[in-house]
């Protein structure tokens, strides 16, 4: 059984850094960066043979309703996937830019933690369980958010962290109520039980859990936190938390509860389409006004994050595949522009996008991983941005939301705006820098390029051959809605 | 039917500190009082009247006890409550150090 390994690893890992790391972080990179490796092989493996299936672990071998039971299927061995690909790049990016920032053995243990937080939330089939990891990742991302130690960055991981209590407490207050119908934690049980007992608490939980895990997931009306955390952490974190952590909360939780256990009721579709359509609009028009680089991409995660919103709400296979594709494509992109960010406030000490030039000769791969990061994200042809997209609009043309479809191309026409002054200002202004103030580590360079070529090759995907092996799994799990009850529970 | 609305009255006496006050020690605390709402929750979802403690002995039928379950759960949500009050404290120290001050309306270096 692989599966407690995906929590295991990165656990044990954290600990023994901790306890042989002295003043030096030389072990704790190697410790971390074998942990991470060992983790990216485990999930391709697993996302390669599961197929169709699904794996049940009972802890301490009790039967499932006494036990606290971990559950992969397609969908989970996919977020795994996006987990370990985007923490072993971020680690490698690390090495250098936390050295140059303060090294200290204690930012590894923490980003294990964070690892361990999400992968935990991903496998269990629990809902306390995932309750319990949702802390432990949200309680080293407050800390790793503050780890530059400037006043700005204990403000923001304050603001996140008072935030994201309250959305657990209303997480929690979700947890009893559901409890107290259903008699149950085991996720499958609650899907099965749920409607038969009294299916009015159904909408008030899942009124209860869409504030709670939008608030992770930074939907427009809960958005607050977002632009300041996200801008505030290390680069590599920034990209951590952009890249999966909203997802992996935020997304994939909604997906999992609304979907496999409530069964994807009109009015929470209602509300996903609603909440994605003014996420895309209003997040865009603000970060066409940010002149600060990290700001701004903060603010289009959260605009993103609004496509796969709209597309869960339109919810034909075909917007799930939308949905799920661009849940990979934005963890690729968006971590690399927020590598590039990184790269750029390290070598000429700003990200004032008024203060950078032209960037093409002083920091030549910087530049051109940007270059194919903003085409993937606007969405232009060759590279996978263009695909989610173009696969959302017609989805949602085909289920007759020609509005919707009409919000998601202003909203993709919004992004190649604000892009386009990232790199108008950023990367290829008037003013030519020369030389790079602090030289580019090997690691950050070889993570930036390893993204770029993930941009254009994971638009392969969409070839049919291929999708059936890859994604058309993860689709059918979230489009078979509560088959997850017989494939956890057995028939 | 009334202990349920006090406690949820509770919760909401929380969300209000945590919307209104000022002072960071003062919103800390406000989220302390909504963590106790809802662990006091999951116990009242536990209780029955004129239940014993949940502990099997010789003679002593489950069916007069009350659920253990949710007990065990506020004593790990008890726990986690605790690293974030723990974690939101040695923030505000820290932006006490930078900020010389505990009130938020001048702790603003981030614009919106």
């Amino acid at each position: 059984m692989i599966l407690p390994f995906f929590i295991i690893i990165p656990l044990l890992a954290a600990f023994l850094i901790t306890l042989i790391s002295g003043k030096k972080d030389d072990w704790a990179i190697i410790l971390s960066i074998i942990a991470a490796l060992s983790l990216l092989v485990l999930s391709v493996f697993s996302f390669v043979t599961i197929g169709g299936n699904t794996v049940v672990y009972n802890m301490s071998a009790w039967k499932i309703p006494y036990t606290i039971c971990l559950v992969l299927d397609a969908l989970s061995s996919f977020m795994l996937l996006i987990i370990s690909a985007i923490s072993l790049t971020s680690l490698m990016f690390s090495i250098k830019y936390i050295r140059h920032l303060s090294p200290s053995w204690k930012y590894y243990a923490l980003f294990m933690f964070l690892v361990t937080g999400m992968n935990g939330v991903i496998v269990t089939g629990d809902l306390f369980n995932l309750y319990v990891f949702m802390e432990i990742a949200l309680i080293a991302a407050y800390a790793l958010v503050a780890y530059g130690s400037k006043a700005e960055e204990f403000e923001a991981s304050f603001k996140y962290a008072v935030m994201g209590s309250i959305s657990s407490t209303l997480i929690l207050v979700g947890i009893g109520i559901t409890y107290s119908t259903t008699s149950t934690l085991t996720l499958a049980s609650i899907a099965k039980v749920l409607p038969e007992r009294n299916p009015q608490v159904m909408y008030w939980v899942g009124g209860i859990f869409m504030a709670g895990f939008g608030l992770k997931a930074a939907v427009m009306p809960f958005h607050a936190w977002l632009p300041d955390a996200h801008s505030s952490a290390p680069a590599p974190i920034s990209s951590m938390l952009s890249g999966v952590l909203i997802k992996t909360l935020g997304i994939y939780v909604l997906i999992r509860f609304f979907f496999n256990i409530l069964g994807a009721p009109a009015i929470f579709k209602t509300i996903f389409l609603v909440l994605g359509s003014i996420s895309i609009i209003v997040a865009s028009f603000l970060a066409i006004g940010q002149w600060d680089l990290k700001r701004l991409l903060a603010y289009s995660s959260i605009s993103q994050i609004g496509f796969i919103l709209l597309a869960m709400g339109i919810a034909t296979p075909l917007a799930i595949f939308g949905a799920v594709f661009h849940v990979l494509n934005h963890a690729i992109f968006k971590s690399l522009l927020f590598y590039n960010a990184g790269t750029v406030e390290m070598a000429i000490g700003t990200r004032d996008l008024r203060e950078m030039g032209n960037l093409t000769k002083a920091l030549p791969v910087t530049s051109s991983t940007s270059m194919i990061a903003t085409l993937s994200v606007a969405g232009m042809p060759p590279f996978n941005g263009f695909f989610s997209k173009l696969i959302i609009i017609i989805a949602a043309v085909q289920a007759a939301h020609p509005g919707y479809a009409l919000i998601a191309v202003i909203g993709s026409l919004l992004t190649l705006v604000y892009y386009m002054k990232v790199q108008r200002y950023g990367f290829r202004g008037e003013k030519l820098i020369e030389k790079p103030d602090v030289k580019v580590g090997l690691g950050m360079k070889a993570s930036m390029i390893i993204l770029a070529i993930l941009c254009v090759v994971t638009s392969l995907l969409v070839i049919p051959g291929i999708r059936e092996v890859t994604l058309d799994p993860v689709v059918s799990v979230i489009t078979g809605k509560t088959d997850y009850i017989f494939n956890v529970l057995g028939r | 039917m009334t202990v349920y609305l006090l406690c949820f009255i509770l919760l909401l006496v929380g969300l209000y500190g945590v919307i209104t006050k000022r002072d960071l020690i003062k919103i800390i605390l406000s989220i302390g009082i909504m963590g106790y709402a809802a662990n006091l929750m999951l116990i009242l979802f536990a209780y029955r009247s004129g239940a014993i403690y949940p502990i099997l002995e010789k003679g002593v039928s489950p069916k007069i006890m009350v659920d253990p379950l949710p007990q065990a759960l506020v004593l790990t949500s008890i726990v986690i409550e605790l690293g974030i009050t723990a974690m939101l404290v040695a923030l505000a120290v820290r932006l006490f150090e930078k900020y010389k001050t505990f009130d938020i309306t001048k702790i603003r270096r981030l614009s919106g």
